[in-house]
């Protein structure tokens, strides 16, 4: 209102998306690409190949036999030229491959569409392709779609709601690529024998939304629905999705499957609607390049394990020195330490901000305003958690139910004293989890 | 590992990345803003002498706070505006012909005593102008209950240059030579600097709520409790040559509660910071007001009952904060879930 947002669910995220109107460039193969072997939630992948190896586009260089865990594939051609291990952008180590580019791209010769016969062909086909929850979570898609009460899931919601600030890439996935979107829906709607989906996509994203409601018209799918949501952050969050659209309170820990519920990213479906036409596992990916300290923003198709540094020179190179580089959006994006970092499968954007946007003001004393509770989709009190951490009270943190905050950085976004509020909470959350473990109560 | 070359310069921290431009400063010059309009009347009604007061209020407010933080060797913190809007706040709540150096006194209290040595900012267990104004009221009885007549008044042929507040006047049982209501509105009365023209403090309080610096909660809820209670109270006890609803309005409009309702009980620090917290503190402050009004020897309570309540807040806190977000419903669910496991198990 007056000065900026007071609550962050006023936030109109289409205020900073300076990219929605460009389409995607496909970005010339990088000469080298870095690919690591842990790209998902759960275990890290195995490396399959030797320094010195040749390899194809969609090769499979990585794999585990763990449960929690997806093959990882060449996104270039070329030759492996080292097996190291680096810092990853989390801030922990991994194992990459790194592959210098021939530039031929040639394909690896077993890729075909996958033929699916049953529901366990269709699972077989999400592992091998490599898919994780492309949203940020980076969760392993055939587990997500191999839920224990398959016969309970009645509903399939797709997630374009893409609520973070700055974010346009699942946006120009929704415009040029609505009909993947589509036939992703609909086979995961045939194989998990769901009735109902949903579309749901911020308003926000008007063009999106006449899209899909001309398409799903025109090809006469009625059981598929378009779904606007309140242009407001962080609608995009699965629980507050879920209740957006279903009125089910999806509390922390609950899979939204135990509710009947499959959530997927917009753009891991439009890749399943891609993958059982062509079989090409997933390799490259869509990000949103902005920020002020980037000479051209745009919406970019990069293949997976580029560095910053090339995705950077592509637009156009460095505007202004970096102050702070984000895998992902400004309000749950990382801050990573260097412009070496690659891209991984579940990053949707690079932003990199200058002195101006990088600045963060110094916290000042808490004058109880409550606006952190206000705007907490969880009705959550950060200060309680604030106030409970400060003596490392880990059961009363738990009695004030910090471990239902999805770290989603509101109340650190409409603190006045900005106060670092979703910071604490994440100390908090991993100060429960470790009493937990102690077996403390 | 030292392979990796950390890139210079580049900030790794929590998210998120972006902030409101909102802080405490910007809030408090808000507030500032909607104390305007009635400074702006004070001056109107009474002349000049008002605006000294109330400038020379905010200035040696700011003072106090200037030298206990360079005395304690604390962060200097009068660039938050905070001082400024306890010293404005105290100011306006006075006789128009109370001395400054009196006025001083207050502001003194107010910022050393009730904010700095709690701690600060967001520490302070009251607010710091109204027990200010309370500490004045006691210890300057008889200064603080001079009121001084509006200019429009005097012209209008009321004699002396001094008389009671229509409050005053309804505790000595002169109600009779009340001002009518459209006076009390437009602030055409014996009274406090800032309480007078209720229309120029509902300028300031509904700017305050347009801009989202406060909730509509408490100011309605108090309001809305002072009403009703003073409409019971007329319809049981029914107050010669007025009838109970025009009692009930009179109650509204006279006094400090509508200046209290809007710039003191809303004090961020000083009230609770949940919702239902909010709503038992406001209709706390409302019915507190009613009772000292109608029933203690002081003509007006409005002070006192945010101060009440004000000391309250931290225990409504601790009893609605216990059960927000269905904490308690939760534990309960969880501690069922447990022993239907059992049973099942």
């Amino acid at each position: 209102m007056l000065f900026g947002n007071k609550r962050l669910p006023s936030i109109e995220a289409g205020h900073y998306k300076n990219t929605a109107g460009s389409a995607t460039q496909v970005m010339p193969i990088p000469a080298r690409v870095s690919l690591s072997m842990s790209e998902n939630i759960g275990a890290p992948c195995k490396v399959l190949v030797q320094k010195g190896d040749t390899v194809k586009v969609g090769q499979k260089i990585g794999d585990t036999d763990a449960f929690l865990s997806v093959p990882i594939h060449a996104s270039v051609s070329g030759t492996v030229s080292s097996i190291e291990t680096m810092r990853n952008a989390m801030g922990g180590m991994d194992t990459f491959v790194v592959i210098d580019s021939d530039g031929k791209q040639e394909m690896a010769e077993d890729l075909k569409p996958p033929v699916i016969e049953d529901q366990l062909g269709f699972i077989n086909a999400m592992r091998e392709s490599g898919l994780v929850g492309l949203g940020g979570a980076a969760f392993p898609t055939w587990v997500k779609l191999n839920p224990k009460n398959l016969i309970d899931v009645d509903t399939l919601i797709v997630n374009g709601a893409e609520c973070e600030p700055f974010i346009t890439s699942d946006h120009r996935t929704m415009l040029e690529d609505a009909d993947n979107v589509i036939d992703g829906m609909l086979a995961v709607m045939k194989w998990l024998i769901a009735e109902d989906g949903y579309i749901a996509i911020e308003d926000n994203k008007q063009d999106a939304i006449e899209k899909f409601r001309e398409l799903l018209k025109e090809r006469g799918i009625t059981n598929i629905r378009v779904f606007p949501l309140p242009a407001r952050y962080p609608k995009g969050a699965e629980r507050v999705l879920i209740e957006e659209i279903t009125g089910k309170k999806c509390d922390a820990g609950v899979l939204p499957a135990s509710l009947g519920l499959i959530v997927m990213n917009i753009t891991s479906t439009a890749f399943v609607g891609q993958y059982l036409k062509d079989g090409i596992p997933l390799i490259k990916k869509r990000i949103t390049v902005d920020g002020d300290a980037v000479k051209e923003a745009k919406n970019v198709m990069a293949p997976i394990g580029t560095s910053i540094k090339d995705i950077v020179d592509f637009c156009g190179g460095y505007a202004k020195e970096p102050k702070k580089i984000l895998m992902g959006g400004p309000m749950m994006g990382r801050a990573v330490y260097s412009d070496r970092m690659t891209l991984i499968k579940n990053n949707n954007a690079i932003l990199i901000f200058g002195e101006d946007q990088a600045f963060i003001p110094e916290e000042s004393a808490c004058i109880n305003c409550g606006r952190c509770h206000e705007g907490c989709p969880f009705h959550l009190l950060p200060t309680a958690f604030a106030d409970a951490y400060a003596t490392r009270d880990a059961k009363r943190l738990k009695e004030l139910q910090v471990m239902q905050c999805m770290e989603c950085g509101s109340c650190s976004f409409v603190c006045p004293a900005h106060r670092p509020l979703a910071f604490i909470n994440k100390l908090s959350k991993a100060l429960v989890k470790e009493a937990d473990s102690n077996g403390g109560k | 590992m030292a392979e990796n070359n950390f890139h210079d310069g580049l900030t790794v921290s929590s998210s998120p990345h972006l902030v409101t431009t909102l802080d405490t400063r910007k809030t408090m010059i808000c507030v500032l803003a909607a104390l305007a309009p009635s400074a702006v009347m004070s001056a109107v009604f009474f002349g000049i002498y008002p605006v000294c007061l109330i400038l020379g209020c905010m200035a040696f407010s700011a003072l106090c706070e200037y030298l206990y933080d360079r005395i304690m060797k604390l962060q200097n913190t009068v660039k938050d505006c905070s001082s400024l809007v306890t010293g404005a706040i105290l100011a306006l709540t006075l006789p128009p012909t109370l001395p400054i150096w009196m006025a001083f006194i207050g502001c003194a209290v107010s910022i050393i005593i009730v904010k700095c040595l709690y701690g600060g900012l967001g520490k302070n267990i009251a607010n710091p102008a109204i027990v200010g104004r309370i500490v004045l009221l006691l210890s300057f009885t008889t200064q603080m209950t001079t009121w001084q007549y509006t200019g429009f008044q005097s012209a209008a042929g009321i004699d002396g240059m001094t008389g009671p507040t229509p409050l005053g006047q309804l505790a000595d049982g002169a109600f009779s030579s009340a001002p009518g209501l459209m006076d009390l509105l437009l602030g055409n009365k014996g009274g406090s600097l800032g309480e007078t023209c209720i229309i120029a403090i509902l300028a300031g309080g509904i700017f305050l709520i347009v801009s989202r610096i406060i909730s509509p909660l408490i100011p309605c809820i108090y309001l809305g409790t002072v009403f009703v209670f003073a409409f019971i109270y007329y319809l049981a006890v029914p107050q010669e040559g007025a009838g109970a609803l025009y009692m009930a309005v009179f109650h509204l409009l006279t006094g400090g509660a509508v200046f209290g309702a809007f710039f003191c009980a809303t004090d961020y620090v000083t009230s609770p910071i949940l919702k239902r917290g909010k709503v038992i503190y406001a209709i706390g402050c409302g019915f507190f007001t009613m009772v000292i009004r109608l029933f203690c020897s002081y003509p007006e309570g409005a002070s006192f009952a945010i101060l009440f309540m004000n000391i309250m807040t931290p225990l409504i806190d601790k009893y609605t904060t216990d059960s927000y977000y269905g904490v308690t419903k939760r534990a309960r669910e969880e501690k069922k879930r447990a022993k239907e496991g059992e049973a099942n198990g």
